[in-house]
């Protein structure tokens, strides 16, 4: 365990949403760039305080649904068309009517992985570990636990007044983690 | 809207008749770590002994589906009662019964998220479990329909050695597509719901194996907000393509039927009818086993009566919009003019199975109006009765629709009557334990209500809320 012993940063615990809305408020308006906060649940409002860009999972769905639609059509066109076109029932071989349910099913799918693993790919997870689990209380984050972390890469981070700042917001349990 | 002399809720005692005001989700006053407690109970204390025992009546009828399963391989789908004309027995019956029933899950999931229903975070997550379980179970039944079953594949676009491609203007095809990507896209949705969740049951757990267990499934979700607005981005995404999704699923199931040129079949109405079929059905299902399930887990702060309110008129909506169905068939088939529509939907209601008709209507037009009194809507036994009446009535009419039009089509020589086989009903029973198998161990081991979005919807979760504003 000699890796985990870099300081990763601070971490506060509040006891509300509001309060920790407030804290992500006064810790980006002191200036701290590398902040995150923690929640079982998400609190509108904090993407706004801490300036979380807009997710890109739509884009990413956007791109899932196009190459779902076009394969479909394009797997529904060459094999009924082109490789081995069969006449049935005396439809024509390019029957787009016909197509128009597969098409739309692998639209949606394609787009369904694309929203769900686009998501867990854009949030970096899986990743079973990560420094704030070594937090006393991070297990209640869960649980009724609201938590800020203040990352020590942060160019404003400092052991003792970001100690500081943090209690005068009204965290609790302010600790170092390490990893 | 005049509150004269309602009933109680027996929970808190307040009554909430105000339609501009919203009901409490959550009763019993619990806080957010009483909501993770309640949910989490289930789980870790003590399994119930009435658990062991439906587990073992599950696993026992498993083992009959699995019999009769294998016995059909070996010997062919002769076992059943399937003979010309009636082709499509109780294997298609059964399906389109089992696809139905999932429906609701989605319904739940996705259709009422988009309307922002909060009441839905009490029923969806095992609403959607049933989803899935449903969906496997309806899949069986195609799968082992088609005789050869080692041959199935053939079904996907798979290059083979004989050079052909699957007919994809055929829909039965449409419904192997149809089918799967509803299954994979409801298990998807269900999974990313589950994840906060299961990070909460990791945080909690005691043992090593929990641990391990929970902790990988959780992916090492930490509830930052950096990836609650993904997240959040990502579910509603999946409920806005899933409610297309669901309403075209039941849709494509009904053109097996419609897109024929058999009389009974060949309407326009289908799809629609198809659809509301299955909402109603899978309501029922759902609040089959909420009551059970809230019973024994004690979970009455959180499904509440309210939410058993809603759905009973879910119910009762989606069961006049069947009756109007059945209805408007009789109406169109005599203003079709077609001898053939009128003959067989006057077979339907006199026929040879006049009996299974009237059970139907019974079951799914006159059963659910007793939903229109408010105190039987908040009655739970009634409500359980109904429920299963109206499942039982939603199977008969898959098979007056399947058996009718089949029986007795365009040539009396072909005439004929369809009696099922002891492994019609053995494979039908079977699925149950399969059904059954599968929501035990997910109610043993995964949380039933949503953790994170009860949390979500309870008044304290807004970052605006006062404590003192609180009556």
């Amino acid at each position: 365990m000699d890796k985990t012993e870099a300081l990763y940063g601070m971490v506060a615990e509040f006891d509300s949403p509001g309060a920790l809305l407030h804290a992500a408020e006064a810790t980006r308006n002191a200036g701290y760039e590398r902040v995150d906060a923690c929640s079982p649940f998400p609190i509108h409002g904090i993407d706004k305080a801490l300036k979380i860009p807009g997710s890109k999972v739509p884009w990413l769905v956007l791109g899932g649904a196009f190459t779902g639609g076009i394969g479909a059509l394009a797997l529904q066109w060459w094999t009924s068309a082109i490789d081995y076109p069969i006449k049935i029932a005396g439809k024509p071989y390019l029957s787009l009517p016909a197509f128009v349910p597969v098409i739309f099913e692998l639209t949606v799918l394609l787009s369904a992985f694309a929203a769900v693993f686009g998501m867990l790919a854009l949030n970096g997870l899986p990743r079973l570990y990560h420094p704030a689990f070594n937090h006393s209380r991070f297990h209640k984050v869960t649980d009724d636990g609201f938590f800020l972390i203040i990352e020590s890469e942060d160019p404003m981070f400092s052991r003792s007044t970001t100690r500081e700042f943090m209690a005068g917001l009204g965290g609790t349990h302010i600790e170092e983690v390490r990893g | 809207m005049s509150s004269v002399s309602l009933p109680e809720s027996k929970v808190t005692g307040e009554i909430v008749e105000d339609p501009r005001t919203r009901t409490t989700l959550v009763r019993g006053g619990l806080d957010f770590a009483g909501v993770t407690e309640t949910i989490c109970r289930s789980i870790e204390g003590k399994t119930p002994i009435g658990w062991y025992i439906a587990f073992g009546i599950s696993l026992l009828m498993l083992g009959v589906m699995v019999a009769s399963i294998g016995y059909l391989f070996w010997v062919g789908t002769g076992i059943w009662g399937l003979n010309m004309p009636v082709a499509w027995g109780w294997a298609i019956v059964n399906f389109v019964w089992w696809v139905g029933i999932g429906h609701a899950g989605t319904l739940i999931s996705a259709i009422l998220f988009l309307f922002r229903q909060k009441w839905r975070t009490g029923i969806n997550r095992f609403a959607e479990a049933m989803t899935i379980f449903a969906v496997i179970c309806a899949l069986v039944f195609p799968t082992i329909h088609v005789g050869r079953v080692w041959l199935i594949w053939f079904a996907l676009p798979i290059p083979n050695w004989e050079l052909i491609w699957p007919n994809f203007r055929s829909p039965l095809l449409w419904d192997v597509f149809a089918v799967s990507t509803y299954f994979t896209v409801s298990l998807l949705f269900w999974y990313t719901g589950l994840i906060p969740d299961l990070a909460t049951l990791r945080d909690r757990a005691k043992g090593k194996i929990a641990k391990l267990g929970y902790g990988i499934f959780a992916l090492g979700w930490r509830g930052s907000n950096r990836h609650w607005i993904n997240y959040e981005k990502a579910y509603l995404i999946l409920a806005g393509i899933s409610t297309p999704l669901v309403l075209s699923v039941h849709s494509i199931v009904s053109f097996d039927f419609a897109v024929s040129v058999v009389p009974g079949w060949h309407t326009t109405i289908f799809p629609p009818y198809f659809v509301a079929g299955a909402v109603f059905s899978g309501f029922a299902m759902v609040l089959t086993l909420a009551i059970i399930a809230r019973k024994i887990y004690k979970m009455e702060n959180l499904i509440t009566i309210d939410h058993f309110d809603n759905m009973n008129k879910i119910m009762l909506v989606t069961g006049m919009m069947v009756g109007y169905a059945y209805a408007m068939e009789f109406f169109i088939a005599w203003y079709s003019a077609s001898p053939y529509e009128g003959f067989i939907f006057l077979a339907r209601a006199k026929g040879q199975y006049a009996w299974a008709y009237w059970i139907m209507i019974t079951c799914n037009v006159l059963v659910p109006q007793v939903f229109w009194f408010r105190s039987l809507r908040r009655n739970i036994p009634v409500m359980f009765v109904a429920s299963i009446l109206i499942n039982v009535g939603m199977w008969f009419e898959r098979f007056v629709i399947v058996a009718t039009s089949l029986s007795q089509d365009y040539l009396p020589a072909n005439w004929g009557y369809f009696r099922p086989t002891l492994f019609d009903v053995s494979t039908y029973i079977g699925t149950m334990g399969l059904f059954f198998t599968f929501f035990l161990l997910f109610l043993r081991f995964l949380p039933m209500v949503a953790i994170a979005e009860v949390k979500g919807v309870m008044p304290e979760a807004d970052p605006h809320h006062k404590p003192a504003e609180v009556k």
